[in-house]
């Protein structure tokens, strides 16, 4: 008689839960007969690198970055897209080509955005 | 060394056979003293010393302490490896706190001892035993790196001693023992408190007469 051959997924998934659980709930009877608990403010304190950690951490960002990123989509990203579209111009269906029209309508519209800002100026 | 259940001879005649007699106390101590991890940190030219210990040449994976964890929460050995200033001795004291117990340090160098050449100065604390207890000592300005081992020898010797149960059983196992230590701060012209009384016993000096 052949075993199921599920029998070896049985086995090797109560192994794999073996594995973690034992040393786990050994542990625990280690802390529950011997050890006691000692948990207090520091030692349960977040940051663990010997400074105590100041104010919150759900603090907001200046998002003085977003620029930066309009501007790299705009020159290095778009680039990426526009290259296998130059290349399989003459092959492109009307739909991808309006696709790819409404994409970078979307980054010029970034790029406008951007100029206006005064982006594009050389710093003085 | 556990008491009485299994005399000392019959143990050996056993083990001659091939029986291996042991007891919870001597497992739990042999697997300790076997993997001390100790916190990765240095602070002063003594910890080149440490580094050396640690490389190749001197090895400390031998003695099962090559695991150097750069997280408290995972350390079971801070080496106090350098001066102390008073700048960084809350740090170490907040350190020492977040470690888990069971818990040991050895204080490396004569600066980690008393302050060592700059004990004169104003800004370096004069021992770290002055906030936590030290387990181990090693004198020198650096100590050399079989100093470092001898030291951890000394300490992988302390934790095989240390009981389970009963009396004098280890610190980390005995819940009125605390585990963490008052972090001292910076007052007007030292750290305040100077010293923790609980921890630091200077040694007293007896004049004869
Ligand atoms: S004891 Fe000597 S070698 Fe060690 S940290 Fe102090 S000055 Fe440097």
């Amino acid at each position: 008689m052949t075993p199921n051959p599920y029998l070896f997924i049985v086995i090797f998934v109560a192994v794999a839960l073996a594995f973690p659980l034992l040393p786990l709930g050994l542990a625990w009877l280690w802390r529950r007969f011997f050890q006691p608990p000692k948990p207090g403010v520091q030692k349960n304190a977040i940051y663990e690198c010997g400074v105590e950690s100041i104010g919150e951490a759900q603090i907001q960002f200046r998002s003085q970055y977003y620029l930066y990123a309009i501007i790299f989509l705009i020159f290095d990203v778009e680039a990426i897209f526009l290259v296998p579209f130059a290349v399989a111009f003459t092959g492109l269906p009307v739909g991808a080509f309006i696709a790819i029209l409404v994409f970078l309508l979307l980054l010029i519209e970034g790029l406008v955005w951007a100029w206006g800002k005064g982006c594009l100026n050389w710093a003085r | 060394m556990s008491e009485g259940q299994i005399d000392e001879a019959l143990r050996s005649e056993l083990q001659r056979q091939g029986v291996w007699v042991t007891s919870m106390q001597e497992l739990y101590n042999w697997g300790r003293k076997n993997s001390i991890w100790p916190l990765q940190f240095g602070l002063a030219c003594c910890a080149i010393e440490m580094i050396a210990t640690a490389a190749s040449r001197y090895d400390i994976a031998r003695f099962g302490g090559e695991i150097f964890r750069p997280s408290p929460r995972q350390a079971d050995l801070m080496i106090v490896a350098g001066t102390v200033t008073k700048k960084m001795a809350p740090q170490i004291v907040r350190l020492y706190n977040q470690m888990p117990d069971p818990k040991y340090v050895i204080s490396m160098g004569a600066c980690a001892i008393s302050g060592g050449p700059f004990k004169q100065g104003y800004n370096v604390l004069k021992g770290i035993d002055r906030y936590i207890p030290v387990d181990v000592y090693i004198p020198g300005c650096p100590p050399r790196p079989e100093a470092l081992l001898h030291a951890f020898m000394e300490l992988q010797r302390k934790i095989d001693s240390q009981k389970l149960t009963g009396a004098g059983k280890a610190e980390h196992l005995d819940a009125k023992q605390p585990s963490e230590f008052p972090v001292p701060a910076f007052g007007e012209h030292d750290l305040q408190p100077p010293a923790n009384p609980d921890v630091y016993h200077p040694p007293v000096l007896e004049r004869q007469s």
